[in-house]
C-alpha cells in the first residue's frame, strides 16, 4: 500500500514521530520486524492490528519500556537514544496504558505527581501540582477530582487520570494503548470528545487499538499491522472498515454477518432473586431474576467487572450464591443447598469461562489432555480408572478437525497454540459434551477476526441445535450479533432485557451506565 | 501496693529495654516490604551484626567501632539480599532464608575461629559498651517526688543510647514513608511498580535503597543486643527476635506508629515474663519457666492468626518486577 499525500496536521514541520527500521526479538518471537512510521504533528493515528501483530511492543519501544534490538526514533525531528521512560517524557512523549499505571490506594494527585515532585519537598509540590493540574484541567476540560483515592474512582474516570498525569509531565505526543477496551460506549464517546480537544491544542496523538471502528471515527492516518510487519500506511478518509480488516488479517473478512432469527423453545435455566456477596459482604449481585429458553442466546452486556462474571460463575456451580433460586433443567437449586460443578455439569451445563488461561485449561497440559479437563471420566475415554492415551489423542485429532484448529496437533502444549485456536480448544471441549445450556463468557476476547468469524458461527449452530446459550462479553458488537435478547448489568443489578430488533448500542450503553428511562427498561 | 507500682514501672522499663530490637527491626522491616521485599533476613542480619559488634568492640575497644562494623556487616547481607531477589528476580523468601542460616552458622564458626571461646566474643568491660546513661538528678528525684520522680528514674532515664535511638527510627521513619517524596516513591514501588517505572524512576534503584536502609537498622538492632544490653556476643543470641518483630511489622499493617505499640506489647510480654519467673502467684501458683518463657511466642501466633483482623500488605509485595516479558 502506497500512503497518501497527506492533507491534515502540520506538513511543514518534521514529523512529530519518525521510526525507521525498528526491529525487537523476544526469544523465538519477532514481535517488531523492520518497522517504518511517520506521525505527523497535531494529528490523531492510529495503529490498528490483531492481538499479537505488535503493536504494543512497538509503542513499549517509544515509550522506553523495552529498548530495541536495532532501529532509530526521531522526535520532532531530532534522533533520540530513548533508554527508558524517564527519557521518553523528558522528550514529551507520554502514554496511556492498557492496564493504567495508576497506585490504586494513592490519591488522584498523588498518583499524577509521582516522580515529578519537584525539589521543594513532597508539600510544597503537592501544592504546586495542585495548582498546575487546575490549570491543566480547564485548559483541556478534563475534570478529575484531585483528592478521591484512585481505586474508588470509576475507570472512565481513572483513564482521565492518565491522561492528565501525561500532560502533567509535559506530553506533546500522548500515547493511548487500547484505551476503550474498559469503558462504555459513553464513556468512549467522552474520551473521543477530549482527544479532539487536545488535537485541536497541539497534541499528536497516537491511538493503538484493534477495533474499526474507532479508527474509522477519530483518526486522521492509519497503520496497519499484521504478524509483527507495518502491512499499510493510510489516509483514514480513503479506507473503509472492510479494507482495513483484510489487510488485518491478510484476507477478506465477512465483518457483520446476519444471523437467522432465532427458534425460541421452553424454559431451560430460570433464575429467581439471585443474589450474591463476596468474602468481604459487599454485594456483587443484587436480586436478579431471568429465564433462558431453550433454542435461544440470552446475551449479558455490562462493563467488566459489574457482577457478569460472578453470575456466569455461580450458574457454573464454582461460586455459591447467597440467596435465590436458580431452576436447571428441572432441577431446584436454592443457596442453601447449593451444588458444585461437576453436579451442574451432570445437568447437562457445559461452561466456556471467562479467563481461559486460568480457568479453562492448563497451559503445560498437552492439547489432548486440556480437550478432556472435566469430562476426563468420558467412558469413551478408558475405564474409571485409567484412560488411553492414544484414545484421548484420537478424540482431540476429532475435536480439532472440527474446529479446524491449528496446528491440528493433539500432543503439542496448550500454551503453544494462539489465542484463537486455544480458545477453539476449549469450546470444541464444551460443544461436544452435546449439552442443553450452554454458559459461555468472552468467547473472543484476545481471538483474532477470523477466529472470532468461525465461533460466532459455532454458537449460532449450537442455538439452532436447540442449546440453550448464556453469553458474557464486554464487547458490545458481539452482544449485538449474536444475542436473541440482551439483558444488561450495572453494579450487579439487573438493568432491563432488550429485545434484538430494539437494541442499538445507544440504548445498552446508557443501560450500562446505569440509566434507565421508561423506553429502554422493560 | 507501693511494692506493687514499682514492679510495674520495672516492667515497663524492662519491656523498653526488650523492646528496642523489636522496634529497630521493625522499621527495617517497613523500609523493606513497603517496596516490596519481603524481608524475613531481618533475624540473620540481627545476629551476623550482633556478632560483628561484640567481636569489634572486643578487639578495639569502641563501642562505635562496633556499631559500625555491625552496620557494615549488615549492609553487605542486604545487598546479598537485593542482589539474590532484586537484581536476579530470586524467590524473596529463600534468599531470607538462606541469609539466616548462613548467619547461623558463620558467627559461631568465625566466633569460635577468632577467639576459641565455644563461638561466644569475649565479655566486654564498661568502656567498650553503650552503658546506661543516668538523665540529671535522676536519684534525687526518684527519691523525693513520688510517681513522677519514680517514673523518671526508673522509665525516662537509666537507658543506654540505642533505646532512644530506635524511638527515633519510628518518628523517622513516620516522616520519610508519609511526608517524604522518597517515602511516596517508596509506597508506590510496593504497591505498583509499573507505575513508578512508567514515572520513569527506577524500580531496582528504589528496592535497593529500601533494602539498604533496612540493613542499617538491623545492623543497630545486632550491635544493641551484643554490645548495649550484652556484654559480647552469644551464640544464636536474637533468638527469633527478627522473627517477632516482623510478627509486630505485620500486627502494625506495615505502619510505623501501630508497629512500635506492637513491638512494646510483645516487649512487655517477655518483660512479664520475666517478672514472674519463680514468683508465687494467686490462684495458679508458681508458673512454670519453660511456659512463661513460651508465653510471648505463643502469643504472637495467637495474634498474628486471630486478632489482627485483615491486614493488607502491599501489593507486589514478593514479586520480582519484570519488565521485558
Amino acid at each position: 500500500m502506497s500512503s497518501k499525500t497527506e492533507k491534515n496536521g502540520d506538513t511543514k514541520s518534521p514529523f512529530a514521530i519518525a521510526l525507521k527500521a525498528i526491529n525487537k526479538q523476544f526469544g523465538p518471537v519477532r514481535a517488531n520486524q523492520d518497522i517504518d512510521l511517520n506521525v505527523r504533528a497535531g494529528t490523531v493515528h492510529g495503529i490498528i492490528g490483531e492481538n499479537g501483530a505488535g503493536k504494543s511492543t512497538l509503542v513499549s519501544i517509544l515509550y522506553g519500556f523495552y529498548t530495541a534490538d536495532s532501529g532509530t526514533i526521531s522526535v520532532n525531528g531530532t534522533p533520540l537514544n530513548i533508554k527508558g521512560s524517564a527519557d521518553a517524557i523528558a522528550h514529551g512523549i507520554g502514554m496511556v496504558h492498557q492496564h493504567f499505571m495508576l497506585v490504586p490506594i494513592f490519591t488522584v494527585l498523588e498518583n499524577i505527581i509521582l516522580g515529578h515532585e519537584g525539589q521543594k519537598g513532597l508539600q510544597a509540590g503537592m501544592e504546586d501540582g495542585r495548582a498546575e493540574l487546575e490549570r491543566l484541567s480547564n485548559q483541556y476540560g478534563l475534570d478529575v477530582p484531585l483528592d478521591a483515592v484512585v481505586s474508588e474512582l470509576p475507570v472512565g474516570i481513572q483513564q482521565r487520570v492518565e491522561i492528565l498525569k501525561a500532560l502533567y509531565r509535559g506530553a506533546k505526543i500522548l500515547i493511548l494503548d487500547e484505551p476503550t477496551g474498559v469503558l462504555t460506549p459513553q464513556e468512549t464517546d467522552q474520551l473521543f470528545e477530549i482527544l479532539k480537544t487536545l488535537r485541536q491544542q497541539g497534541v499528536t496523538i497516537l491511538l493503538i487499538t484493534h477495533k474499526l471502528r474507532e479508527i474509522m471515527a477519530i483518526t486522521d492516518y492509519v497503520s496497519v499491522m499484521r504478524g509483527g510487519k507495518m502491512v499499510a500506511h493510510l489516509d483514514t478518509g480513503d479506507t473503509d472498515p472492510t479494507k482495513l480488516a483484510e489487510l488485518m488479517v491478510g484476507r477478506p473478512v465477512l465483518l457483520e454477518a446476519d444471523y437467522p432469527d432465532a427458534n425460541i423453545k421452553d424454559v431451560q435455566l430460570d433464575v429467581k432473586h439471585l443474589s450474591y456477596q463476596d468474602s468481604a459482604g459487599a454485594p456483587v449481585i443484587s436480586d436478579i431474576s431471568f429465564a433462558l429458553h431453550a433454542g435461544e442466546i440470552l446475551g449479558i452486556a455490562g462493563v467488566s467487572g459489574n457482577g457478569q462474571s460472578e453470575l456466569l460463575e455461580i450458574l457454573a456451580g464454582i461460586l455459591q450464591p447467597t440467596d435465590g433460586d436458580i431452576h436447571i433443567a428441572g432441577k431446584h437449586i436454592t443457596a442453601e443447598q447449593p451444588l458444585g460443578p461437576a453436579e451442574v455439569k451432570a445437568l447437562g451445563v457445559a461452561h466456556v469461562p471467562e479467563d481461559r488461561h486460568a480457568v479453562g485449561m492448563v497451559l503445560p497440559f498437552s492439547a489432548a489432555e486440556t480437550s478432556v479437563l472435566g469430562y476426563e471420566t468420558n467412558e469413551a475415554l478408558g475405564d474409571s480408572w485409567f484412560f488411553s492415551p492414544s484414545r484421548l489423542k484420537t478424540h482431540c485429532a476429532k475435536l480439532m478437525q472440527a474446529f479446524d484448529v491449528r496446528p491440528a496437533n493433539p500432543s503439542l502444549k496448550s500454551s503453544q497454540f494462539s489465542g484463537g485456536n486455544q480458545q477453539k480448544i476449549v469450546l470444541a471441549r464444551e460443544i461436544s459434551s452435546d449439552p442443553k445450556i450452554l454458559l459461555v463468557g468472552q468467547p473472543t476476547r484476545g481471538v483474532d477476526i477470523g477466529a472470532i468469524e468461525f465461533i460466532h458461527k459455532e454458537l449460532i449452530a449450537l442455538r439452532d441445535r436447540g442449546c440453550a446459550i448464556l453469553l458474557v462479553s464486554v464487547e458490545l458488537d458481539e452482544i449485538l450479533s449474536l444475542s436473541d435478547r440482551i439483558m444488561v448489568m450495572n453494579n450487579g443489578q439487573h438493568m432491563g432485557v432488550v429485545s434484538r430488533d430494539e437494541a442499538d448500542p445507544q440504548k445498552l450503553g446508557l443501560l450500562m451506565a446505569g440509566i434507565t428511562d421508561g423506553a429502554a427498561a422493560s | 501496693m507501693a511494692d506493687l507500682w514499682l514492679q510495674f514501672i520495672l516492667t515497663i522499663d524492662a519491656t523498653l529495654r526488650v523492646a528496642t530490637p523489636l522496634i529497630l527491626c521493625a522499621m527495617a522491616g517497613i523500609f523493606s516490604e513497603r517496596s516490596g521485599i519481603i524481608d524475613i533476613s531481618l533475624e540473620g542480619k540481627m545476629l551476623m551484626s550482633a556478632f560483628a559488634a561484640g567481636a569489634v568492640a572486643a578487639v578495639s575497644g569502641s563501642p562505635w567501632l562496633g556499631l559500625g562494623a555491625a552496620i557494615l556487616v549488615s549492609l553487605s547481607a542486604s545487598l546479598l539480599h537485593g542482589f539474590a531477589c532484586i537484581t536476579h528476580r530470586g524467590n524473596q523468601v529463600i534468599s531470607g532464608l538462606a541469609i539466616n542460616i548462613l548467619a547461623s552458622g558463620l558467627t559461631v564458626t568465625l566466633g569460635i575461629a577468632f577467639f576459641a571461646q565455644g563461638g561466644q566474643t569475649p565479655l566486654l568491660s564498661k568502656g567498650q559498651r553503650f552503658t546506661p546513661m543516668e538523665l540529671p538528678a535522676a536519684d534525687w528525684l526518684g527519691q523525693n517526688i513520688p510517681i513522677l520522680g519514680q517514673l523518671y528514674k526508673e522509665i525516662i532515664s537509666g537507658h543506654n543510647i540505642l533505646v532512644w535511638v530506635s524511638l527515633l527510627a519510628v518518628l523517622v521513619t513516620y516522616h520519610i514513608v508519609f511526608k517524604t517524596t522518597f517515602g511516596l516513591r517508596l509506597r508506590a514501588v510496593g504497591e505498583k511498580p509499573e507505575a513508578v517505572d512508567s514515572a520513569g524512576i527506577s524500580v531496582t534503584m528504589m528496592r535497593y535503597q529500601a533494602v539498604l536502609i533496612a540493613g542499617i537498622l538491623c545492623g543497630i538492632a545486632g550491635a544493641y543486643l551484643s554490645i548495649a544490653t550484652g556484654a559480647g556476643f552469644v551464640r544464636e543470641m536474637t533468638a527469633g527476635k527478627g522473627y517477632i518483630a516482623l510478627a509486630a511489622m505485620i500486627f502494625g499493617k506495615w505502619k510505623p506508629w501501630p508497629a512500635l505499640l506492637a513491638c512494646l506489647m510483645f516487649g512487655f510480654l517477655e518483660a512479664l515474663a520475666a517478672r514472674v519467673q519463680g514468683v508465687s502467684l494467686p490462684v495458679v501458683g508458681e508458673l512454670s519457666t519453660d511456659l512463661i518463657l513460651a508465653a510471648p511466642y505463643v502469643m504472637t501466633v495467637i495474634l498474628l492468626a486471630g486478632f489482627i483482623g485483615r491486614a493488607d500488605p502491599p501489593k507486589a509485595i514478593g514479586e520480582p518486577y519484570i519488565k521485558e516479558r
